[in-house]
């Protein structure tokens, strides 16, 4: 009883959330939504008894990805609404349209579900983590692997973008060249 | 170094009875209820310490040795005008606060906070209810609580963001790229010890430790223990990384626009959230509990400790400037985590 109260009370905040991240015209609220709606969704996994996938998604999504989102917001001014820039009207029919399929498919999908297979059916007694790190580092280690070099370029690619000022201090003062002869221009004045 | 999986707890916790729905609403309703209180009572032990550590008495005048302090400032807190500034969101200003003290508490949830008992019977309708220890008891415990502190990052920044204030901004991108950079030494730092018991819920570490001080995981991770102190302590805006609300810098960062009871609770959640701290580095390190005898009031001592060592590592040592505080971070804590677990690994695999 309580799993199924739970999962409506999440789908309903969840849907709720999101379409204002999409309606809303104020930016703060649209990432704040965005963010809550993320921390909602790793209710579904919990419910569904996948604590270390939940938690993952709560790292992740939250702690991370929106944190990132949220920082280049601070270059905005968050309290003031946007001007939105209105798309043509066919786009909007045909991603419309697209979207409606993709949810009829979605809900359609249960009716097959006896077809359904796990591949990777849960062990009884191991624990979410260790099920998740055998698929990992069996079937899916390349596309693992890859996405850790592509982790390592953009990283690397990050530190040389940014890099490129690294010598100069932005504390220091760099208008005079030694420590003592700012100390003489504090004497002076 | 030994590799053993704690799995099989059942032996452990085979005298432990069923958990009911009922016993987990008293259990959240008594961590509300403590840590807020201990938060409380926390303003006044900190204004103690450091009143005798710089040689000060600290509050005298409101009843014994200003114990009742507590009482007015509560009082002050709760009567005081809730301020909305003029230009700002209105909405997201009064959530931020909610936020922070949200999370730390649920944040406490996966943590074992106080020995399990069982309500006696002769009380009504509550009677003969086991109330755990830890509210929810999950497998991914360590992690389910480092994720929710980081959630809690959104306090201060949707605080900061919604004031219209340039103290509060500059406070909430300071909160951003602090805790930010800090949360990977802490998942960094605290991922040997996981290496080593192999699990992440918070019981099997408690008994991978069992049997003594030789046990405890601090001798086998010293420099984990020391980053994790050190990233905690930034991760709590504790001294010397307290930059988030530095008065003389940014006058009280993302918390200048607040008042009355939407200040004091984020300064409930810091609080919680410093307790937090406590008990993972008492349990993941330091041997956790044990559930005989009196085996309770040594882990009640072991969070005081790191709490006290909190408030004085505040009286002795001053803050850092910001651009030490990232250096210290991605320059020398990182490379140290990074090898650290490198090191862990090479020794497990041998």
């Amino acid at each position: 009883m309580y799993e199924a109260i739970a999962f409506y009370l999440f789908s309903a905040l969840t849907i709720g959330l999101f379409l204002i991240t999409v309606m809303s015209k104020n930016v703060l609220y649209a990432m704040t939504s965005l963010a809550a709606g993320m921390v909602l969704i790793s209710g579904f996994f919990f419910i569904l008894g996948a604590d270390f996938l939940g938690v993952v998604q709560l790292i992740v999504y939250v702690g991370a990805v929106m944190a990132l989102y949220s920082f280049a917001m601070m270059f905005f001014d968050a309290t003031r609404d946007i001007k939105e820039k209105n798309t043509p009207a066919s786009l909007v029919f045909l991603l419309g349209g697209l979207s409606a399929l993709v949810l009829v498919l979605m809900f359609a999908g249960p009716i097959h579900s006896e077809a359904i297979q796990a591949l990777y059916p849960m062990h009884e007694g191991v624990g979410n983590a260790q099920d998740v790190g055998i698929v990992l580092f069996t079937k899916y280690l390349v596309p693992f692997e890859v996405a850790a070099v592509m982790l390592l370029v953009a990283m690397i690619a990050g530190i040389i973008l940014a890099g490129k000022k690294m010598d100069q201090s932005l504390t220091k003062d760099t208008s005079v060249d030694d420590e003592d002869e700012i100390l003489k221009q504090k004497d002076a004045k | 170094m030994e590799v053993v999986s704690y799995r099989n707890v059942e032996t452990f916790v085979q005298h432990i009875p069923e958990v009911t729905a009922l016993g987990v609403w008293i259990k959240a309703i008594i961590i509300l209820a403590v840590i807020s209180a201990i938060a409380g009572f926390g303003t006044y032990v900190e204004r103690k310490v450091l009143a005798f550590m710089q040689r000060r008495l600290g509050p005298m005048h409101v009843g014994p040795y200003g114990l009742l302090q507590i009482i007015a400032d509560g009082i002050k807190l709760f009567t005081k005008e809730d301020i909305v500034p003029q230009n700002a969101n209105r909405f997201i200003f009064m959530v931020a606060p909610v936020i922070t003290a949200a999370t730390a508490f649920i944040a406490l949830a996966a943590v074992p906070v106080f020995p399990d008992f069982t309500i006696p019977e002769w009380i009504p309708v509550i009677g003969g209810t086991f109330v755990p220890s830890i509210a929810s008891d999950l497998n991914v415990g360590i992690l389910f609580v480092l994720g929710m502190m980081a959630a809690g990052l959104y306090g201060p920044l949707l605080a900061g963001m919604a004031q219209a204030n340039k103290w509060g901004i500059i406070g909430a991108a300071r909160t951003a790229i602090q805790f930010l950079s800090y949360e990977v030494v802490t998942g960094l730092s605290i991922l040997a010890p996981i290496m080593i018991v192999g699990s992440l819920s918070f019981v099997d570490f408690n008994a991978a430790q069992a049997g003594g001080v030789a046990n405890w995981l601090v001798w086998k991770q010293p420099v984990a223990f020391i980053l994790f102190l050190i990233a905690g302590f930034a991760e709590t805006n504790r001294t010397p990384f307290d930059l988030l609300e530095h008065e003389a810098e940014v006058v009280s960062g993302y918390a200048t626009e607040y008042s009355g009871m939407r200040w004091g609770m984020f300064f409930i959640g810091e609080y919680a959230n410093m307790i937090t701290i406590s008990v993972i580095a008492a349990i993941v390190f330091l041997g956790g509990y044990s559930t005989e005898g009196l085996g309770w009031l040594w882990i009640m001592l072991k969070i005081a400790f790191f709490f006290f060592l909190m408030l004085w590592v505040r009286a002795a040592w001053p803050h850092v400037r910001p651009d030490q505080l990232m250096w210290l971070c991605w320059k020398v804590l990182m490379p140290i985590a990074v090898i650290n677990v490198v090191i862990t690994g090479i020794v497990m695999m041998v």
